[in-house]
């Protein structure tokens, strides 16, 4: 079953990739048509794509008659001078480093979705060529921004489903019945099909609240990022990092010396070999949770970009025509994602069990 | 570029949240689940094996119960042959007895007969002794008025007792 499922997010993987490189051509060559004949209109897809996947300091949902409507999200920043914080609606939906905001006698502006300090008594932002801001530093930013607001929708919404279900057992001891049974027979299935086998009989316990954890967050903040308007939060690099990063600690802290043994001096190979095979071991250490993190960053962007490219070649062709193309598709492919969203929570959660399993496995014949 | 750029900002968010989200739901979900569901498994595992130990004691008190039956059904046969024995038992001895009654009494009835036809004999005899010398006193009587006559008839008697 494990080797199927494997085979089927191969499958995907694989249809996906050749999709968007499939859509990449589309796009340019389609690109390149429209700026030739019509450079008044310039509508970047890769600006509006990039606009979409990435993060914001204010949740845009739509526009309407030059009318922004968005959420305004507070910018909390660590500058030299301590905490500065304000609603990025002071920007007025600003992201060209147009509008300057003063706090605190210091001026912020927002480029390209950085926030710039400008030095002691500037008051206009100047750019190099390349667009960089010259006369300005970017503090420590610590905004709530969309995607932090959308983790905290995601942690809300969990706090709800399994407080619902603990709940549950507090009144009655039988099995949960709608919602609450779905959500138990999920929970059984990471610890039967993917903490169990994977980690052992003996320890798995102690992993369990990390998988489940991991695997419904993953899974609700992936379904939640399909909907439209919604961030984009998996598929964002720094999120993905963080995950990948609580699988590489549990690994470390609860390696085995058994497991530090194979690491660094594999026993049962010649004595030449061992140094080398040190140095790719000690690499597989980090680069386990280095895959699972562009694993689960990549898939769920791509499946972003996807969706985003079908819709975005209504406004590159200039042709409503096209959307009795791109919407079918676009749908073909949300559904898709529906799968997607799912088997990457599977994936992330099965392999960080692996790679546990493998760090605390006791080996008998030694 | 700026895609697969780090945010300190969200990293950091991430991992505040995430740990905040793993201690809480530890505590109040995932602990109180997992036990509930491991008690549950539990009492199903003791249910099952409590139905399967019934089912095997009833399958012994369906046996116990056929044994008994046949025992009984036995005892029954036993009793029913005994029965059937001592009846014939009862029944042959009834007979015999019957018979040596039977015969008994036909003995006693035969030996009363002899007896009784010895009496009767014994009874006509002397009758007839009787009545000889009462008849033999009338012929005498009236026969022996003369000598010749009494001798006649004296030779006449002896012959006649002689043919008797």
């Amino acid at each position: 079953m494990k080797f199927k499922l494997l085979k089927s997010m191969l499958k995907v993987d694989c249809f996906k990739h050749f999709f968007i490189a499939f859509m990449f051509l589309v796009t340019a060559t389609s690109f390149s048509f429209s700026s030739e004949s019509d450079s008044s209109k310039d509508f970047n897809p890769t600006d509006m794509i990039m606009h979409h996947i990435g993060d914001s300091h204010g949740w845009h949902f739509f526009d309407y008659n030059e009318i922004s409507v968005t959420l305004p999200l507070p910018v909390i920043l660590y500058t030299d001078a301590g905490l500065v914080a304000f609603m990025s609606s002071e920007f007025h939906h600003d992201a060209e480093a147009k509008e300057i905001v003063e706090k605190n006698g210091m001026r912020f502006v927002n480029s390209h979705e950085t926030i710039y300090k400008l030095n002691e008594g500037e008051t206009e932002v100047i750019f190099d060529e390349e667009h960089h801001v010259l006369n300005g530093i970017a503090p420590l930013d610590l905004s709530i921004t969309k995607n932090v607001a959308a983790i905290f929708i995601s942690v809300i919404l969990m706090f709800l489903i399994f407080g619902k279900l603990a709940k549950h057992y507090k009144k009655s001891n039988q099995a949960p019945s709608g919602f609450n049974n779905m959500m138990e027979t999920l929970v059984l299935f990471v610890r039967d099909e993917i903490a169990r086998p994977q980690i052992g009989e003996k320890k798995f316990m102690r992993f369990m609240p990390f998988l489940l954890t991991v695997f419904f967050f993953i899974w609700i903040t992936n379904l939640l990022g399909l909907l439209p308007g919604a961030a984009n939060v998996t598929g964002n690099i720094s999120v993905t990092i963080a995950l990948g990063l609580f699988t590489l600690a549990l690994i470390l802290i609860n390696g085995t010396s058994d497991y530090w043994r194979h690491v660094f001096w594999m026993p049962g190979i010649p004595g030449w070999v061992k140094p080398i095979l040190a140095i790719v071991e000690v690499l597989g250490v980090f680069i386990k949770p280095i895959a699972l993190m562009i694993r689960l960053f990549a898939n769920i962007t791509a499946g972003h970009i996807i969706i985003l490219s079908l819709i975005g070649l209504i406004f590159i062709l200039e042709n409503a025509g096209v959307a009795g193309i791109s919407v079918p598709f676009a749908l073909f492919i949300s559904v898709l994602e529906l799968l997607v969203a799912f088997l990457q929570a599977f994936i992330f959660t099965m392999l960080s069990a692996l790679f546990i399993g493998m760090a605390v496995e006791e080996h008998e014949h030694h | 570029m700026e895609l697969i750029t780090p945010d300190f900002g969200l990293f950091f968010w991430q991992i505040i949240v995430f740990l905040i989200l793993v201690f809480l739901l530890t505590k109040f979900a995932w602990k109180p689940i997992m036990m509930a569901v491991d008690e549950r498994e539990k009492t199903i595992n003791d249910s099952l094996q409590a139905a399967d130990r019934a089912k095997e004691e009833m399958m012994n008190l369906k046996e116990d119960n056929k044994k008994m039956l046949n025992e009984a059904r036995e005892e029954r046969d036993q009793i029913l042959r005994d029965a059937q024995t001592m009846k014939k038992r009862l029944m042959d001895e009834a007979t015999e007895e019957a018979a040596k009654k039977s015969s008994e009494m036909i003995l006693k009835a035969q030996a009363t007969i002899q007896s009784e036809k010895k009496l009767a004999i014994k009874e006509l005899k002397s009758q007839v002794g009787l009545l000889s010398v009462k008849i033999a006193e009338k012929v005498l009587q009236s026969e022996l008025k003369d000598e010749q006559s009494q001798k006649a008839l004296v030779d006449k008697m002896l012959k006649e007792v002689e043919l008797n």
